[in-house]
């Protein structure tokens, strides 16, 4: 029964990763950008949360809902200043200048907030800690089971977006073929700048979660990063959506079988996992790899 | 008065001039085809013209607007629309959302989603599928279809008739009469001299980025196409100014 218990912690685990992995894989899947940033900019999320609430006795929940539109704006204005115009010079610029994001943000939280961990685990009030007893080995913990609920929504509602909409369409059309999109009149950088936008929204309630679950610090980013990395690589580098929340549960259950093995053998459990998927001939669970077609948020 | 005005353009690719200082005026309603080699500067002078590919000298002027430096989906806006070589469908989209996708800077006209549909009646049972499973000719109505439903008061179509069956090819030129009835301006590359001098009214022939003959399609014989074609001297003394 342990295991059983093993495997549903893993796959509430796997609904964070995944929620961590969404943004990431949405602009790898475009604009073929892995964003070094994409984890300190979820650490932002959190701060601003954090920030809310000093002056607003409220829930993180609630918090985070004026900080979503200002996430979105600060991605949209990433893309046009910085990541535009390091996409023009090939595609390791972006890695450098998403590098230096990083660093930036890091340094800049540190210097606003302190280096002092905090949590909103306090904040979230029952939820945090709540938790359903099914049997006498197996419960289920309320955040757990809203992270992947919250997860899944987020999922479900992009690939709505994406296949249902008029700009979801341009956005696919766009991944596959940036050059003939625009010769079919879409404005292939706005394109990208909403996806950016988008991709950062979801970071900041990744960062919400992390803040809610565990804490968070000013340096928290590329440990998150790395974890969401392995997601999206797990889950077939965004060449579907869905891929990242899949990587994201293969790698939480990893995570939590590999620990119930011995506490030490958690977080290398995770990577043994990601080196196995990235060895294997198929290179992700949802890949076409070498096919320039499995490119970009497929249907 | 002309549609198009294009006056001592240059385009490059890297050291490569691919372009070499070209002139050409288009009128309204006239349908012409550009003929030359593999390597003439054809398409690279298309895409320069649909903003696809910046010119690195000389002036495009499109109804009296000067789109040199437009990008090309402000090239669309303006009515210029260009079917690419190789049909360059978006293959994990269906047919329809092929044309959906296009038809967002529709200008006001005549072509709908139903009525591109309508003149290519074997894309409507396939609808729904993925543009990538359709076959070429196929996916060659669908390409065009998608640049026409923008309702482009200028047409540019790439190698059209490259790699479809014979059948494909009539069903394609069919279709291209329907779309000049309708009144369109066409610039068409074409490699089958038949088919090019089938559809248009005036040809010119391309060589290493320049014009080396241009002229109305009754003025011309095969003969004197052939040779600019190939760079023969007769043609190319006779027709430079």
């Amino acid at each position: 029964m342990t295991w059983v218990n093993d495997i549903v912690q893993g796959i509430t685990l796997g609904g964070f990763y995944g929620l961590l992995a969404c943004g990431l894989a949405l602009m790898f899947g475009l604009m073929r950008i892995i964003n070094l940033a994409h984890g300190d900019i979820a650490v932002l999320g959190a701060y601003l949360v954090f920030l809310l609430l000093e002056h607003w006795n409220t829930s993180p929940f609630v918090a985070i809902l004026p900080v979503l539109p200002v996430m979105l704006l600060l991605g949209y204005v990433m893309q046009r200043t910085m990541l535009e115009r390091s996409l023009r010079s090939g595609l390791l610029v972006p890695l450098l200048t998403t590098f230096g994001l990083s660093i930036v943000i890091q340094n800049l939280l540190e210097q606003g907030f302190s280096p002092d961990v905090r949590s909103l685990g306090g904040q979230a009030g029952s939820i945090a800690t709540a938790s359903w007893q099914i049997t006498s080995r197996l419960s289920i913990s309320a955040i757990g089971a809203l992270t992947l609920g919250v997860a899944i929504v987020i999922f479900g509602s992009l690939q709505q977006f994406l296949s249902r909409t008029q700009a979801g369409r341009q956005m696919r059309a766009t991944a596959q073929d940036p050059d003939t999109a625009e010769l079919v009149g879409i404005d292939s950088r706005a394109v990208y700048a909403r996806a950016t936008a988008l991709a950062v929204a979801i970071a900041a309630i990744a960062g919400l979660f992390l803040a809610i679950r565990s804490s968070f610090f000013p340096y928290a980013g590329p440990d998150n990063l790395i974890f969401a990395f392995e997601a999206v690589v797990i889950g077939g580098l965004g060449a579907s959506l869905w891929g990242a929340l899949l990587g994201g549960i293969v790698l939480g259950v990893a995570q939590t079988i590999g620990g119930q093995i011995n506490p030490e053998y958690s977080i290398l459990a995770g990577h043994l996992v990601f080196l196995l998927v990235l060895a294997s001939p198929r290179g992700g669970l949802l890949t076409l790899r070498g096919s320039s077609r499995a490119r970009g948020v497929a249907a | 008065m002309s549609l198009l005005e294009v006056s001592e353009l240059e385009a490059r690719h890297g050291l490569l001039e691919a372009v070499r200082g070209v002139s050409l005026t288009l009128a309204e309603g006239e349908t012409v085809a550009l003929v030359g080699a593999n390597g003439a500067g054809k398409t690279t002078l298309l895409r320069a013209i649909a903003g696809a590919h910046r010119p690195s000298g000389g002036r495009i002027g499109f109804d009296g607007e000067d789109i040199t430096r437009l990008r090309a989906h402000q090239c669309v806006r303006r009515g210029i629309s260009l079917v690419p070589e190789g049909r360059r469908l978006f293959g994990n989209l269906t047919v329809e959302e092929n044309l959906l996708v296009a038809a967002q800077r529709r200008r006001q006209g005549h072509w709908t989603l139903e009525r591109v549909l309508e003149a290519f009646p074997m894309l409507e049972r396939l609808r729904r599928q993925r543009a990538a499973t359709l076959s070429g000719g196929e996916q060659q109505a669908t390409a065009i279809g998608r640049a026409l439903i923008s309702n482009p008061r200028l047409l540019l179509l790439d190698e059209v008739s490259l790699g479809l069956a014979p059948l494909a090819v009539d069903a394609v030129y069919a279709s291209l009469a329907t779309v000049i009835a309708h009144g369109a301006t066409i610039l068409l590359v074409e490699q089958d001299l038949t088919r090019a001098l089938g559809l248009a009214e005036r040809v010119i022939c391309m060589l290493e980025g320049r014009f080396v003959l241009e002229g109305r399609r009754e003025e011309l014989t095969r003969e004197q196409i052939t040779d600019a074609y190939f760079g023969l001297g007769r043609a190319v003394e006779a027709a430079a100014p």
